[in-house]
């Protein structure tokens, strides 16, 4: 079909357009104008995934049209296993967050709609951009609604979090593109597969991949530059939390796959030691800084930095594997557990976000200690948060564990000790996260308030079955999902360990 | 050399400056004699000057290729047309915009429309020139109309001492503009751009530099660069805001030619000398504009500081040296006027009789107070931040790909940096308008009319300006060879 990642793209953008023109008014059109939005792009994601070749690593459903001439730069769109089922999951989660929203949110109700889809667009443009022009169109563009969602719908320090957060990725973007216009300079286009073929010596590999570094990094975030995200998240009205969480971090996870790895790989070669170390401390000292949150939010935002952990490690790990066992095999392995980690950790934290707001919007508190006893008075609820919770800490059956298995397996490859330190999460992911859920759903009710709570209803119902059912979906059946990545996968471990010196 | 002066056709190219004079004097009598109670009739008499003369240059003043006219004072080529037309539409918008804001201050007066006009011929000329004495003739027309416009509002204090302000430090300027020029012709021989270009080549002289060193000196208090900005942010907050508005737009396409003409032009022997000159200010200006911005609570003279940090992008364009850098600088100075011009006018219809709506604090709520007016400074706002889907974005896009085709490393890494800094300001205004609840009894809701919806359209070209960028940049590209 042609013309569909098009449609993907602009579809939910003018339907965002369309509400923020209806106004506060007529939010009650306007609210389903967006829930049809939304899901006439989930339905569009259905022939996307059906008509994808499962053989083939080259950009699917292309298009090409001319954008700026001058710079060699066009409207170019494709899809690969990378990108594709990232574009899924964005048309996925995009839905609960407008149900989520639906007559919670009494503040400017059609702009928080319609910064939402405008937002989904952007973001699958992200994924689809094929011209490196236009993903760093794309990408910055994305910073505009997210800095509005944050500051106006947000928490009490909004102001300072959504600051932050647009400085922070801000500074990391501008060197990327820094980095962009030198390989345009040199090579004279900024296709992305030019740019992955373009010739570079091992100095300026190396600028470039710091360059890229600062950009995704920032975005996964890694620790140490991973600070703005607890406080994003705390202050973000919960549909923020969910895009935030479940696709914006995947962006920088995506550009290590799309950019680093393949523009510099012999950079990426003699500095992957740093990005293990950076994603191990992230999975191990996060772990433990997690442990001591007292606010919901903030302890799944430190629980998120400690699952990209696993992104980065499994998409840097093929180097450590070459070197120690001196053979490719086994290094896509690393890789392909890194997009599961993707996939699977946009639906968890996605649904441990969504269930916070369940809770807040009842009680409008996030600190554990208000909480205790849920189960008592919501007890559907608690089956739900019980079981993300246990996916989140990578319990067999769910998402959560096939993409830290094949990490681990991948990681044991290379060394012993990443292997054991990654493996740590086993019992650092657990314990935040059962003590978390012990804390509040289970034990005797604590408060009158908590007495007085009412289970979900049934829109809420329906939300978090449905991410229910996609997280047990593909934890127990992911070869699907493997195999629609496998070739891209397999090329890109080429790339990733080719030399362009 | 054919005499210039006997057939129509070979004057066609002049058609711009001759219509605006023909209005000027025009418009000047017709005031004497309408009186002070039909100023309505100066102002909408202007706005159709402006739109006939415009009509005119577009169907007569147009050029295919570089014609040097009246005796080698006058050049015309596409890059003057295009200035020029773009002078026409920014003042048209400028004036436009200033109507209401002049009547409730009671200095509506026929004088202020004539000495626009007069600014603006003094741009023309600038943009035109090919002798020493054309820019200098052009310069003068232009700073003593501005000095005047800076002053117009005769009961204000504090109008008085910027125009005081800016005519002092502007006079020390022109003169050492004219010191640098007198240097150079008595190193030449020549006030003609191009000899000069074929006299001088390096290693120059130590009188050369001298020289050069005058006129860059000049050229940077024009443009407000860093050490020469001082006046830059008193006369923005002391002026009137219609005549800030004016002073902070048109005058950018005078002084993007000025430097054009006289440094990448005229003496582009000496390319090497004053591209580390500039690259010097250039540095010191992105810094300081955009850190002292910050601490600014008038938004005025935080958008004057924005308009330091601004040049020191368009310097940097000049810094590369090559005609891509020189075009990437009139792209930004394009975009920077458009962008400007939104956000002076969005201060303009802000404001009330009493109420200037300067402080940063009047903002506060505005989105609740005004949507329209806060949607179109917050894109106004994140354009000139850089951030895509918007015009800034394509500017500074230009710039750094200008700065890496000649290597200059150093430099992206601190425009990098800078706009970053520079971000943080324009987020701030956002912040104020959307994030934050008004305070105190909000103004009476502006009137609705024909201004709002330029100021829309004007939001407008921001947005799809950015999304497709090609057509001004191609202009841009071929304009400059």
């Amino acid at each position: 079909m042609h013309g569909l990642l098009s449609l993907l793209i602009w579809l939910p953008i003018a339907t965002g357009i369309l509400i923020l023109l209806l106004g506060d008014e007529r939010v009650a059109s306007g609210r389903w104008l967006a829930l049809l939005g939304s899901l006439a792009t989930l339905a569009l994601a259905v022939p996307l995934w059906a008509g994808f070749d499962t053989s083939s690593a080259l950009p699917q459903f292309p298009e090409l049209r001319p954008w700026i001439p001058r710079f060699h730069s066009s409207y170019a769109l494709g899809v690969d296993g990378i990108s594709m089922p990232l574009i899924v999951l964005t048309a996925f989660m995009t839905v609960p967050v407008v149900i989520a929203g639906w007559n919670v949110i009494e503040k400017r109700p059609a702009q928080y709609f319609a910064a939402f889809l405008i937002m989904e667009g952007l973001m699958i443009g992200v994924f689809a951009a094929t011209d490196a022009l236009l993903f760093y169109f794309f990408w910055e563009a994305m910073l505009i609604p997210m800095f509005l969602i944050i500051g106006i719908w947000g928490g009490p320090r909004r102001v300072y979090a959504t600051i932050k957060f647009f400085l922070y990725t801000f500074l990391g973007s501008v060197f990327m593109l820094a980095a962009l216009i030198y390989m345009y300079v040199k090579g004279g286009s900024y296709a992305i597969a030019d740019l992955q073929a373009l010739p570079l010596t091992l100095i300026e590999q190396r600028w470039i991949f710091v360059a890229f570094l600062l950009a995704f990094a920032v975005k996964v975030p890694m620790w140490p530059v991973h600070t703005w995200l607890p406080d994003a998240h705390v202050e973000a009205p919960t549909g923020g939390s969910v895009i935030l969480a479940a696709i914006m971090l995947k962006m920088g996870g995506y550009g290590f796959l799309r950019f680093s790895l393949p523009v510099a790989p012999d950079a990426s070669r003699e500095l992957d030691l740093l990005v293990i170390a950076l994603s191990l401390i992230a999975v191990v000292y996060i772990g433990f800084v997690a442990l001591v949150q007292q606010d919901m939010k903030k302890l799944i935002a430190y629980s998120s930095i400690a699952h990209m952990g696993f992104v980065t490690l499994g998409a840097f790990v093929v180097y450590e594997i070459v070197r120690s066992t001196g053979s490719t095999q086994g290094a896509g392995m690393g890789m392909d557990g890194a997009m599961v980690q993707m996939v699977s950790h946009g639906l968890i934290s996605g649904a441990l976000f969504l269930c916070v707001g369940v809770l807040y919007d009842r009680l409008h508190s996030r600190q554990i200690a208000d909480y205790g006893g849920v189960i008592n008075t919501m007890p559907v609820f608690a089956a739900f948060m019980v079981l993300f919770a246990l996916a989140n800490t990578g319990l067999p059956g769910t998402s959560g564990f096939v993409g830290e298995f094949l990490v681990i397996i991948a990681s044991f490859r290379a060394s012993f000790w990443y292997s054991f330190l990654a493996a740590l999460t086993l019992i650092l992911g657990a314990a935040y996260t059962l003590w978390l859920v012990k804390r509040v759903v289970f034990g005797p009710v604590t408060s009158p308030r908590v007495a007085a709570l009412t289970d979900l209803n049934g829109r809420e119902f329906l939300v978090l079955g449905a991410l229910a059912a996609a997280v047990l979906l593909v934890g127990v059946w992911p070869a699907p999902l493997l195999k629609v990545m496998e070739p891209s996968i397999h090329h890109l471990v080429s790339q990733a360990i080719a030399t362009k010196l | 050399m054919p005499d210039t002066l006997s057939s129509w056709p070979s004057l066609a190219p002049v058609t711009p400056e001759i219509c605006l004079v023909v209005a000027v004097c025009l418009i000047l009598l017709v005031d004497v004699f309408a009186g002070e109670r039909r100023t309505g009739l100066t102002a909408t008499l202007t706005l159709l000057a402006l739109a006939v003369s415009a009509a005119l240059t577009v169907a007569y003043g147009h050029v295919a290729e570089r014609t040097v006219l009246l005796h080698g004072m006058y050049v015309a080529d596409e890059l003057a047309w295009v200035l020029k037309l773009a002078g026409f539409l920014v003042v048209a918008v400028a004036l436009l915009y200033s109507r209401t804001y002049l009547e409730n201050r009671h200095i509506m007066r026929g004088e202020y429309y004539v000495l626009s006009l007069t600014a603006l011929l003094g741009i023309f000329v600038l943009v035109s020139a090919n002798n020493l004495v054309t820019v200098y003739l052009g310069v003068e027309l232009l700073a003593l109309s501005v000095y005047a416009l800076v002053a117009f509002d005769r009961d204000s204090g504090i109008s008085a001492e910027s125009a005081m302000k800016y005519f002092v430090l502007g006079a020390i300027a022109s003169g050492a503009l004219l010191y640098g020029m007198s240097l150079v012709y008595g190193l030449t021989g020549t006030l003609d751009l191009g000899e000069i270009a074929a006299r001088l080549y390096a290693p120059s002289s130590l009188g050369v530099t001298m020289g050069l060193a005058f006129i860059v000196v000049a050229v940077a208090f024009k443009l407000g660069a860093v050490p020469f900005h001082m006046w830059l942010p008193d006369v923005y907050e002391g002026a009137p805001t219609s005549v800030t508005l004016f002073i902070g737009t048109v005058p950018k396409i005078a002084y993007f030619a000025l430097a054009l003409r006289l440094l990448a032009q005229g003496l582009s022997g000496t390319v090497l000398e004053w591209t580390q000159m500039l690259a010097a200010l250039a540095v010191l200006t992105l810094i300081i504009g955009n850190v002292v911005a910050i601490v600014q609570t008038n938004l005025k003279r935080m958008l004057a500081y924005s308009t330091i940090a601004n040049v020191g992008f368009i310097l940097l364009g000049f810094v590369a040296g090559t005609p891509d850098g020189y075009s990437a600088a009139l792209y930004y100075t394009l975009q920077y006027v458009l962008v400007a011009l939104g956000s002076f006018g969005v201060i303009l219809l802000a404001s009330r009789r009493g109420y200037e709506a300067d402080r940063l604090d009047d903002y506060k709520g505005l989105h609740q107070r005004d949507p329209l007016l806060a949607f179109a400074m917050m894109l106004l706002m994140f354009s000139t931040a850089g951030v895509p889907p918007l015009v800034g974005f394509w500017a500074k896009l230009r710039i750094f790909q200008a700065l890496w085709e000649t290597n200059h490393l150093w430099l992206v890494i601190l425009a990098a940096t800078m706009s970053v800094v520079g971000a943080y300001y324009y987020l701030r205004v956002i912040k104020l308008m959307y994030f934050d609840d008004p305070v105190g009894e909000a103004p009476a809701p502006a009137p609705a009319g024909g201004v709002r919806i330029a100021l829309g359209l004007n939001a407008a070209a921001v947005l799809l300006l950015g999304v497709l960028p090609a057509p001004l940049l191609n202009l841009c590209a071929r304009v400059i060879h």
